[in-house]
């Protein structure tokens, strides 16, 4: 039996019952008894006033959320939205991951999908608008229910009450009534100081289902007659399958099928253990690209340095540059490499897949449903809505599920099978074949006047744009397939909101040159130029790159000027409020310029994503083996209204730890045409016992909220670079930064 | 035929005798709370309870486990275990939560040993298991709430 659902509006009715159970509920359960994930799918009654509420008739309010939960908390902040101008308690409140529909697309990227730190601030208003306009509808089903004036009733805690004689009805009792009614248009938002959720440390939603170890992750999805797969893929870059000898696999228990799939040989059997154990015994010969099998991370260095010899694309051309050098008193330059980056999820890259009687089913940790139903479609020739996406909560996202590559093969393989299929990889298949953050190669230079001012400020980059490969990944879900490439690529760009950037260099320099900073004259130039590595979007993407190298050279120019770093960025920063505001923040919460315990060092460092500005101060020591060591983080964030101070915090200490590891720890590098590392103990994460202390401030707002995802990691490498630079007389130009380079 | 106790209840298991215990408890017991992360004993999130001790479920073989006591993230329970479980709600310390299993399991084999860590025991016993969200601050709240601080 569906759900009965009591439809305001015809199209909901038929969205969300037709959807309603296949969405992950992230239960609240806050306080209650035993543990346990109600189900959507129940029979009870619901009202389904838009395609982002439904209160149910055991007064319990859902909310659809547009996006993945990767940990960054959106299930949570887009509930509080809604229990805001809902006037409902915490208590009461669950969220749902939305199944794949054109309800859900994020207004930011024209498909259903969560990157970029779009999530709250692309829901900030329709939430309040949907919250408030189903709040204003049951106040006018109470006042009709009494026959009184709808402005002597008020919405307090799930109840409507009449104020002058002090009757009151719970939602529940006013479903039916409020089903008969229209929604009320342009319904009153709240203001900032009538606020009783937004900005308070609510709890989260998703906790309790996460400390029972009931959370339903990819990895974990069953369903009846599955087989588990695991996949090899090609060990050199752009290899293909030569031939497979299966046989001593075949022979092992519970193996059912070696075969070759597009992306390289599925081993299928009946559980992981037993797929993996097989394909170790699979003997495999490849075919690789002649070019790719000498490339390295030399050549791959030595070929950007001879390309950062030319002239690249001039992305930003502000003044007169050439002339501000050709005039300038002292000149300081310097060359910043960066490494390819894995994202390393902690839960490996898999993808459950049925399909049966003209649908396919899929289960799966994924950023991107829309790409994940356009792929699903293509591969298992069927039309998009005969693809259903069941979002699980991911083990992790930071870019890498945003690409689809793991959906694709899941489907090809389950459509030969004829049976469901779960395809989970090794971590090492998962290190291999990841999507990694672009290595890039960056040439600085700055004009500096006889009293240390800056003249002119130059950067040139070389290095691949990821953002092609998210172009490449969206394009297939917005055009349809018969749409020829050159159209296509040139349709992408109106269609895509992101494509009018990624389409010329400039996305890829996005605050390369400076970062609010008021210089005159700037040049950017880019050299766009991939050596054959996959890339991806990787945890604040571009920033990662850009932040290190600016924030780091402003610190060399403040050297060769004299002047404290944190004063020069301060009069730099004349033009840019926001993010001097949080530099101040930051300098002083941290104490910058009071004295520290002997051997610790400051370094500061600031960026800006999307609207959001961070500025941290990091206090390292380095000991006498070059051994760094990170003692403390000052942050301070303008990230306009703060939807829940807890989030906000653990977001960024989270984005220092997860650029940590970047800066201090570890890196992707190429030899012979693969990526040397392929786990935790050659590409090593950061661990307790390397987590420095980290304070978090938040610079007050009633702005509209931007972003928290990603923004905690760019500052994170030139904060501790600058501080290193303090500590030893050296400056750090490439990462991570290694022991040996500072003895 | 393996005879395996999982959170007190008897198992006959049927698999090749070097499965590791991580695959019985996922694949043939569908007990999924424990996680599958690196596969070498870097990560600790498949951490598990072997009589009582913090185990690495991804790198002991099932035949090791016959006749033990074994205690998953799914059987973990007790005052103790209501405590942290407390705790972690508290601090809110998960964000993705893959991880949290492990960490708890961790967590609560090193209160178990030590009821009152220092911030060098916490350090020291949690930096088994691995973060990418870097939960760690949130995490050493939690363990020093749980062990009353």
């Amino acid at each position: 039996m569906p759900e009965q659902i009591v439809d305001l509006q015809r199209r909901y009715f038929l969205k969300v019952s037709a959807l309603a159970g296949v969405g992950l509920l992230v239960g609240c359960g806050w306080g209650a008894g035993a543990p346990s994930l109600s189900k959507a799918g129940n029979k009870r009654q619901a009202l389904v006033p838009n395609a982002w509420i439904r209160i149910g008739e055991d007064d319990l309010v859902t909310v659809m959320v547009k996006h993945s939960e990767m940990g960054q908390g959106i299930t949570t902040a887009s509930a509080m939205i809604v229990a805001e101008e809902l006037e409902v308690d915490w208590q009461k409140v669950r969220a749902e991951i939305a199944p794949a529909d054109p309800a859900y697309k994020n207004p930011a990227m024209g498909i259903q999908a969560t990157g970029g730190s779009t999530g709250v601030h692309t829901s900030w208003e329709v939430l309040r608008q949907a919250a408030a306009a189903t709040r204003e509808l049951l106040v006018a089903a109470a006042a009709s229910t009494w026959g009184v004036a709808a402005k002597e009733c008020r919405a307090v805690s799930g109840t409507i009450v009449h104020q002058p004689t002090s009757r009151s009805l719970r939602y529940r009792q006013l479903l039916e009534k409020a089903a008969t009614l229209p929604l009320p248009q342009n319904p009153a938002l709240k203001s900032h100081e009538q606020f009783k959720v937004i900005g308070k440390p609510f709890p989260r939603l998703d906790t309790r289902a996460k400390v029972y170890g009931f959370a339903e992750y990819g990895t974990d999805v069953r369903v009846p007659g599955m087989l588990t797969a695991t996949v090899i893929h090609p060990p050199v870059l752009g290899g293909r399958v030569k031939s497979i000898d299966a046989s001593e696999a075949l022979k092992m228990p519970g193996v059912r099928h070696v075969l070759p799939i597009t992306a390289g040989v599925a081993v299928v059997a009946d559980d992981f253990w037993r797929a993996s154990k097989a394909a170790e015994a699979v003997k495999v010969s490849w075919d690789a690209p002649e070019e790719n099998l000498r490339l390295s991370t030399e050549r791959i260095r030595a070929h950007w340095a001879d390309l950062a010899k030319t002239e690249g694309k001039r992305v930003r051309d502000q003044g007169s540059v050439d002339s501000a050098f050709a005039a300038a008193a002292k000149i300081v330059e310097a060359v910043y490499e960066l490494p390819f980056q894995a994202h390393g999820c902690p839960e490996p890259m898999n993808c459950t897949v049925q399909i049966h009687d003209g649908v396919c089913d899929i289960w799966v940790p994924t950023q991107n449903q829309g790409s994940t139903q356009a792929i699903a479609a293509k591969v298992a020739g069927l039309g998009v809505d005969a693809v259903r996406v069941h979002t699980t909560f991911l083990g992790g996202g930071f870019g890498r599920r945003f690409s689809v590559d793991f959906v694709a093969e899941a489907v090809e393989l389950a459509k030969q099978m004829k049976a469901p299929v779960k395809v989970i990889w090794s971590r090492e298949e998962d290190i291999r074949n990841d999507h990694f953050r672009p290595a890039s190669y960056q040439a600085v230079r700055a004009a500096l006047a006889a009293d240390g001012a800056i003249k002119a400020f130059w950067h040139r980059l070389v290095g691949p744009n990821e953002v092609d490969s998210i172009v490449e990944i969206l394009v297939p879900a917005i055009i349809p397939d018969w749409v020829p490439r050159p159209i296509k690529n040139g349709a992408s760009k109106a269609v895509i909101p992101v494509g009018k950037y990624a389409m010329s260099a400039k996305y890829a320099t996005t605050h390369a040159g400076t970062v609010g900073y008021a210089i005159d004259n700037v040049r950017v130039e880019y050299i766009n130029d991939n050596p054959g590595v996959p890339v991806g979007p990787w945890r604040a993407v571009y920033n990662t790159r850009h932040a290190f190298v600016v924030e780091s050279f402003m610190d060399e120019i403040a050297a060769a000027s004299g002047k404290d770093p944190f004063q020069m960025r301060y009069d730099l920063l004349k033009n840019a409020p926001k993010l001097r505001t949080v530099l101040e923040l930051a300098a002083t919460k941290a104490g910058w310029g009071t004295r520290l315990p002997e051997g610790i060092h400051r370094g500061i460092a600031l960026d800006e994503f999307d609207g959001t500005s961070v500025a941290m101060v990091a206090e390292v020591s380095v000991n006498g083996k070059g051994v760094v060591k990170v003692h403390r983080i000052v942050a301070a964030v303008d990230c306009g209204t703060v939807i829940n101070p807890k989030i906000v915090e653990a977001q960024i200490s989270g984005g220092i730890a997860f650029g940590l590891t970047a800066t201090i720890k570890s890196a992707i590098t190429i030899k012979d045409g693969r990526a040397e590392q392929g786990n935790f103990h050659d590409f090593p994460l950061l661990r307790m016992n390397e987590m420095p202390e980290v304070e978090v401030y938040t610079v007050p707002s009633t702005a509209a909220p931007t972003g928290i995802g990603e923004i905690g990691v760019p500052p994170v490498a030139p904060a501790v670079a600058n501080a290193v630079a303090a500590a030893t007389g050296k400056r750090v130009r490439s990462l991570p930064i290694r022991p040996r380079d500072l003895i | 035929m393996i005879s395996l106790n999982v959170n007190g209840q008897a198992h006959s298991i049927d698999v090749e005798p070097e499965t590791p215990l991580l695959w019985v408890l996922r694949d043939t017991l569908g007990l999924t709370g424990t996680k599958y992360c690196c596969g070498i004993g870097e990560c600790g999130a498949c951490t598990v309870h072997v009589q009582g001790k913090p185990v690495l479920s991804c790198q002991v073989e099932v035949q090791e486990m016959a006749g033990k006591q074994i205690t998953t993230i799914e059987g973990l329970g007790g005052p103790l275990a209501d405590a942290i479980r407390r705790a972690w709600i508290e601090e809110d310390a998960p964000q993705c939560g893959y991880c949290q299993p492990g960490q708890i399991m961790t967590a609560a084999a090193l209160l178990a040993s030590k009821p009152h860590p220092t911030d060098a025991d916490i350090d020291a016993a949690m930096s088994a298991v691995l973060c990418r969200c870097g939960t760690y601050p949130q995490i050493r709240r939690a363990v020093r709430r749980a062990a009353g601080r």
